[in-house]
């Protein structure tokens, strides 16, 4: 292994790289022909799924079997930390992107479509009765009528339920700090446990809006906003829940030390900033 | 070619100044403004043009200069201490609090022109609410109650004015306060005739608004400026501004005409085969030909042609649905605004001309379909 | 067996370096995939530019003689993302992987081998666009993209299954550049040699550091803008359809809000090159470091609060467009700042004009010149004339080119020398220089009349008043096409041979990378550099 300069870990060549594009891209392939209603397209998306799949073990499996052979000091450590800070930096703005629209659909223009505001003029001369109050679907209901989300209710429980799972990891992580690796296992097992429960409720919530309340993506703009922040989060969830698993069976494994153990750090990190969008949805999205 | 030799001595001199009130009939500035707003506007633009200027003729001379004087093979030493030197460690704060003050000239002349044409003033002015369509313009006299169709004229009628000429203009009163009502029926579009002085766009399911009096007669040539589609560039947008007597006049005239089309269009009557085809043709030039071509063999791929297309040999409700519903997703738009009358002539023609097809379709036919 | 089982050993250890196909594919090395950016900028260049020569031979005459409508506004979509994403984008990240390490001392960038995937996500990204412009051409494939890079619903909306190709196509290029941003943050954070300071930092450096944050910050919101377009295209959600409740008009501030951001994302890299020309062949310190890192944190800082000025026309109340034009207008002092404190480095400096040098003055020029003509455009009422007409391609223009892609060639010809360890044929590169600015001129000086006479942008057909300069432009367009051959040409046969260059290929040159060996080790910095 090559150790540049005072021993800055450079991998050697590799090809993971190249096989993650050639996934992404038969992945998207897949779903811009699948959405049209191109057969082949599942099949795309099929094949770019499974490769991507054997990405991420083969990828993080090198990383694993370099961090244990010790390659990584602790400039290289810092170079992951400060990486996976700007990566979640840019998370952030994803999210805001769809919070902003939230706020203008709901706070500028709406009023507009209500007869208020600069360009209120549109409602008398378009809609003459839209009352343009949140929540909507809009001048013509578009989806039909339907009822929004009350807060209270899965919401409110799903909250807990993130907040705990945000506490336990915190607690998986003292017991790693502590070499304790039971203890670590334990906080580890509940935070995962946590998080596919809340997923399970989320999609339990999504059925109910869509048999009982008549909430759809279809529903205006209410619908629109919610599903995509919900949803959106819900991903995210998934995805954090995985690599907690990931990171579960590497500390089976043994992998971690006190010391040295950025990659469950860097997953904590990510539970908790998805832990921090979903109050911003429950205040936003559901409360308010 | 005489025109561009004349153009040719305005891009010369102008290069200098880079464009000036001198060559506003040249097509190298704004053409003259027809109303206070727009001569405001206009000004503003020959202020911040001269400023702008001024700066360029700054920094070129600077530029050139230091080019021609500081050269090693003129044997300049470079002085290494410039950036220390008491300029070197002073100019950042002259250099912003000179721009600061070219930026402030700049902005408070804008806000002064901004106070006076942004909002509507609310006193009594005449609307007109004008809905962009894909490729055409509505304009709705609120006031009078008239509807106008505008489309552009094909090259063969047009000529020179190809693109800038279309056949229903928007005439519009003299000294008049008039306010305009934007909005779309289908994608962005902008309202945009240089004289006024503003552009404005036409949002679906919203309405902007503009205002303006017209302080000279004339005609005055725009153009649609949104990228709204296929043919964005057969929007011309022509302003017949004429005083408010012949305005008048244009409007009673105008509900005339209106009055005795709707009586034509009575669909209840039966159409003789002929009259039909006839009406077909002119209709079917004003609103197909553009892309099915006058001899229906349309422009494939983008455009299909209608000789020997399957749905216009086809059933004529199949037919009657692509007319009214349009198709998603191409450039075929819906044409549900269109008469009864109108209708059933287009398709009679297209069937009867363009496939031989020996049937007459009737309005009331078309009305009970649809 | 035991030699051979030996001799893999030494392979890996002593890392010697890869050979053939793999040391290209699966590259962990910054110079190898600093060298691929490069080649697959110059190659979108040409795709970019080619399509651009279509437009200008449609635009020669009045009339449509060459393309329908549909494939023209398709050209031009294709046109500007390709430059703005394939071209300039890529060609600034693959000089900042080549030079930053050599510039800080570091042995590398911080993740190399996330590194060679920011890369090799940009051909894939490439295919998909190429696929959104093809895939119409085929059965079934629906209509034409003839929205332009604006990508503006409801048209958006109507468009064919190739918008979702090129909506893919985007979110690849952007999870690229965050990619590489992250990396070039973390590189600049965490591996400069021992004593070079943040503030000692190469002004280049700087400029991308600057520039990768404001990536951080907008792409993900493109990103989300484009997905909601996706929704709204598939799923039924109606976030820019009034009829439910949205508005087309959110679609331009999340565009814009990247958008505009994205311009001064051209714009730095490009600059940061030449606070490193000019010095070199004046023969003199950089005047007013500590201005420019200051301004350029000012443009980036600004430059987020002013989108909406691409919205002036969307009605939109008094206070919101007088905030935004002040704002915009603003902008200048920072922006002055950095050319005034270039021109002050040539000022009293002892010059010689080599060909990077020419273009460094001839930007100074040029995109002072764009600057103004957008000063112009910021001022609200001037622009509800400007706005969507030819005066706005021509600005553009004059800031795009000279602003960044000039910048560009002047970094290709700077270090060239280092790049390849030979030198280029001057009296080439100065021709080019002359042949490619005058081009350039005669291109885009008439497209402000025709703005300002009438013309808008994105028509494939115009009245024959706009006949004379549009003619004048095609030609100018055609000449500044053929020189880019003599640019391909000059950069082969550079790379072939030629004179060897030293280590410090400039008599003026200052900083880390010229005391390395022209070309540099395979490793840069093996051994930490002293830092002055
Ligand atoms: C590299 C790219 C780049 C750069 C650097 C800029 C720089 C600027 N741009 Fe430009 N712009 C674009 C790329 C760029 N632009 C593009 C691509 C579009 C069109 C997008 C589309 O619609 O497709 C556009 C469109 C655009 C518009 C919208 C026009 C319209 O659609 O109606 C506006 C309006 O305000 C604008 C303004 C400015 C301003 C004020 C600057 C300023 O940053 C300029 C500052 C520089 C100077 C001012 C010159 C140097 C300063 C001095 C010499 C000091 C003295 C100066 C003064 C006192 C004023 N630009
Ligand atoms: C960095 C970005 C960038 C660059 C480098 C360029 C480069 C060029 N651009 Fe473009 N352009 C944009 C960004 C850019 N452009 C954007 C953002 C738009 C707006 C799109 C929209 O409205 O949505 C636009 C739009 C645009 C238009 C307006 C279209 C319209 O609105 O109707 C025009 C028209 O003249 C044009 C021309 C050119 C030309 C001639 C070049 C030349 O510089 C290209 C020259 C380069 C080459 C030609 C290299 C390749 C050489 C060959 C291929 C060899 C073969 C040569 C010959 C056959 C002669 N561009
Ligand atoms: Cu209507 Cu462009
Ligand atoms: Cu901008």
């Amino acid at each position: 292994m090559s150790h540049a300069q005072d021993g800055y870990f450079i991998p050697e060549p590799s090809h993971w790289p190249l096989i993650a594009t050639t996934a992404v891209f038969t992945m998207l392939v897949g779903t811009a022909l699948g959405i049209n209603q191109v057969p082949a397209g599942f099949y795309f998306l099929a094949a770019g799924l499974l490769l991507f799949a054997v990405l991420l073990f083969g990828w993080f499996g090198d990383v694993a079997r370099e961090s244990l052979a010790g390659y990584y000091n602790a400039r290289v450590d810092r170079s992951f930390r400060q990486g996976m800070f700007w990566f979640i930096a840019s998370e952030v703005f994803f999210f805001l992107a769809f919070f902003g629209s939230l706020y203008y659909l709901r706070n500028i223009s709406l009023d507009w479509l209500g007869g208020a505001g600069y360009l209120g003029l549109t409602r008398e001369l378009l809609y003459p009765d839209f009352e343009g109050q949140w929540p909507t679907a809009g001048p013509q209901q578009v989806g039909g009528p339907f009822t929004p989300m009350a807060a209270m209710g899965i919401p409110a429980i799903n909250t807990l339920i993130l907040l705990t799972s945000g506490a336990t990891v915190t607690w998986a992580h003292w017991g790693l700090k502590l070499d304790r690796r039971p203890h670590l296992i334990a906080g580890l097992v509940a935070t995962i446990a946590l998080g596919l429960l809340f997923v399970v409720l989320q999609a339990w919530e999504y059925r109910e809006a869509y048999q009982h309340l008549n909430l759809t993506l279809h529903a205006g703009v209410y619908g629109s906003t919610f599903y995509i922040l919900t949803g959106f989060h819900g991903f995210h969830v998934t995805m954090g829940a995985i690599m907690l698993l990931a990171i579960l069976a590497r500390s089976l494994r043994g992998h971690f030390t006190p010391k040295n153990h950025f990659a469950f750090e860097a997953v904590a990190w990510y539970w908790h900033f998805v832990d921090v969008v979903w109050l911003g949805l429950f205040v936003f999205v559901y409360w308010l | 070619m005489r025109i561009s030799k004349s153009r040719g001595v305005a891009l010369a001199t102008s290069s200098l100044l880079f464009a000036c009130e001198a060559h506003a009939d040249l097509g190298i500035n704004l053409p003259s403004p027809a109303s206070a707003g727009a001569r405001q506007i206009y000004d503003i633009h020959m202020l911040t043009l001269g400023i702008a200027t001024v700066l360029m003729i700054v920094v070129l001379a600077a530029v050139v200069y230091s080019v021609l004087t500081f050269r090693k093979d003129r044997g300049y030493v470079a002085d290494q201490h410039f950036h220390t030197s008491t300029f070197g460690t002073w100019s950042w704060l002259a250099v912003p609090v000179l721009v600061l003050g070219v930026d402030l000239a700049i902005a408070g002349s804008a806000k002064k022109v901004l106070a006076s044409l942004w909002n509507v003033p609310d006193q009594e002015m005449m609307d007109v609410k004008i809905t962009g369509h894909q490729w055409w313009w509505e304009f709705d006299y609120l006031d009078e109650g008239i509807k106008v169709e505008s489309r552009f004229t094909p090259q063969e009628q047009a000529g020179e004015l190809y693109l800038r000429e279309v056949d229903n203009r928007l005439v519009l009163p003299t000294d008049t306060p008039i306010r305009f009502l934007h909005t779309s029926a289908d994608v962005l579009h902008a309202f945009w005739v240089p004289e006024l002085g503003f552009k404005k766009d036409a949002i679906p399911g919203y309405v902007t608004e503009t205002w303006t009096t017209i302080d000279k007669e004339g005609v005055f040539r725009g153009q649609c400026a949104e990228l709204c589609g296929t043919w964005h560039a057969r929007m011309p947008l022509v302003v017949e501004a004429v005083s408010p007597e012949r305005f008048d006049a244009w409007i009673t005239e105008r509900k005339a005409q209106l009055a005795v089309l709707a009586a034509q269009d009575g669909a209840d009557r039966e159409w003789a085969r002929d009259e039909l085809v006839a009406r077909g043709r002119t209709e079917y030039t004003t609103y197909c030909a553009a892309c099915h071509q006058p001899g229906g063999e349309g422009m494939p791929p983008a455009f299909p042609a209608l000789k020997g297309s399957a749905v216009v040999k086809g059933p004529f409700e199949e037919h009657l649905k692509r007319v009214v519903n349009g198709v998603p997703g191409t450039a075929m738009q819906s044409f549900a605004h269109l008469s009864d009358a109108q209708i059933a002539s287009i398709i009679t023609y297209e069937r009867a001309v363009f496939n031989e097809l020996d049937e007459t379709i009737q309005p009331a036919m078309v009305r009970a379909a649809r | 067996m035991s030699t051979t089982a030996i001799a893999i050993e030494q392979e890996h250890h002593h890392h010697s370096r890869p050979r053939g196909w793999q040391r290209w594919l699966f590259s962990t090395n910054h110079k190898d995939i600093g060298t691929m950016y490069l080649v697959f900028a110059f190659t979108m260049l040409f795709m970019g530019g080619a399509s651009a020569m279509v437009v200008r031979a449609e635009l020669f005459m009045p009339g449509l003689q060459l393309v329908d409508p549909d494939l023209y506004n398709n050209l031009i979509t294709n046109h500007a993302l390709i430059m703005i994403f394939g071209a300039v984008m890529p060609a600034a990240a693959g000089m900042a992987n080549w030079m930053i390490p050599l510039m800080i001392g570091a042995p590398d960038m911080a993740l190399p081998r996330m590194n060679n995937l920011s890369f090799w996500l940009l051909p894939a990204a490439a295919l998909l666009m190429i696929l959104s412009f093809v895939v119409p051409f085929f059965p079934g494939g629906g209509s034409q993209i003839n929205t332009g890079w604006t990508l503006y619903p409801p048209l958006s909306l109507q468009v064919g299954m190739s918008m979702d190709f090129l909506i893919f196509s985007l979110h690849l290029l952007g999870v690229s550049s965050v990619l590489a941003s992250i990396n070039i943050i973390v590189t600049l954070l965490n591996m400069r040699a021992p004593g070079m300071t943040m503030m000692k930092l190469p002004i280049f450096c700087w400029a991308w550091l600057v520039t990768a944050f404001l990536l951080i910050l907008v792409i993900p919101v493109l990103a989300g803008g484009i997905t909601m377009l996706l929704f709204d295209r598939h799923f039924g959600t109606s976030f820019f359809t009034a009829a439910g409740g949205g508005d087309p008009v959110l679609f331009q501030h999340l565009f814009w809000f990247f958008g505009h951001p994205e311009v001064y994302i051209l714009l730095l890299p490009a600059f940061g090159i030449l606070a490193h020309v000019i010095p070199t062949f004046a023969r003199k310190p950089l005047f007013g470091y500590r201005v420019i890192v200051g301004a350029m944190l000012g443009i980036a800082a600004i430059g987020m609060l002013v989108w909406a000025h691409h919205q002036y026309t969307i009605g939109m109340s008094l206070a919101a467009v007088t905030f935004f034009m002040i704002g915009t207008i603003l902008i200048s002092i920072p922006v002055g700042l950095i050319v005034f404190s270039y021109i002050a480095t040539m000022w009293r400096g002892s010059m010689t004009f080599e060909t990077p040098m020419l273009f460094a003055v001839g930007i100074l020029i040029m995109f002072t010149f764009g600057g103004l003509s957008g000063i112009m455009l910021a001022v609200v009422p001037a622009d509800m004339q400007y706005h969507d007409s030819m005066f706005v391609v021509a600005h553009f223009h004059y800031v795009l080119l000279p602003g960044a892609l000039f910048g560009l060639y002047a970094g290709v010809f700077y270090w060239l020398p280092k790049w390849t360890g030979h030198m280029y044929d001057e009296r080439l590169g100065k021709l080019f220089f002359w042949v490619n600015v005058i081009g350039f001129n005669v291109t885009f000086f008439p497209q402000h009349f025709l703005g300002l006479a009438g013309m808008p942008r994105r028509i494939a057909d115009y009245n024959a008043m706009f006949a004379e300069f549009n003619m004048v432009s095609s030609i100018g367009a055609f000449v500044f096409g053929v020189s880019h051959l003599l640019l391909l040409y000059i950069v082969i046969s550079t790379v072939r041979g030629g004179v060897r260059a030293d280590d410090k290929a400039w008599e003026g040159a200052r900083g880390l990378e010229w005391q390395l060996s022209s070309p540099p080790p395979f490793h840069s910095w093996s051994k930490a550099p002293e830092v002055a």
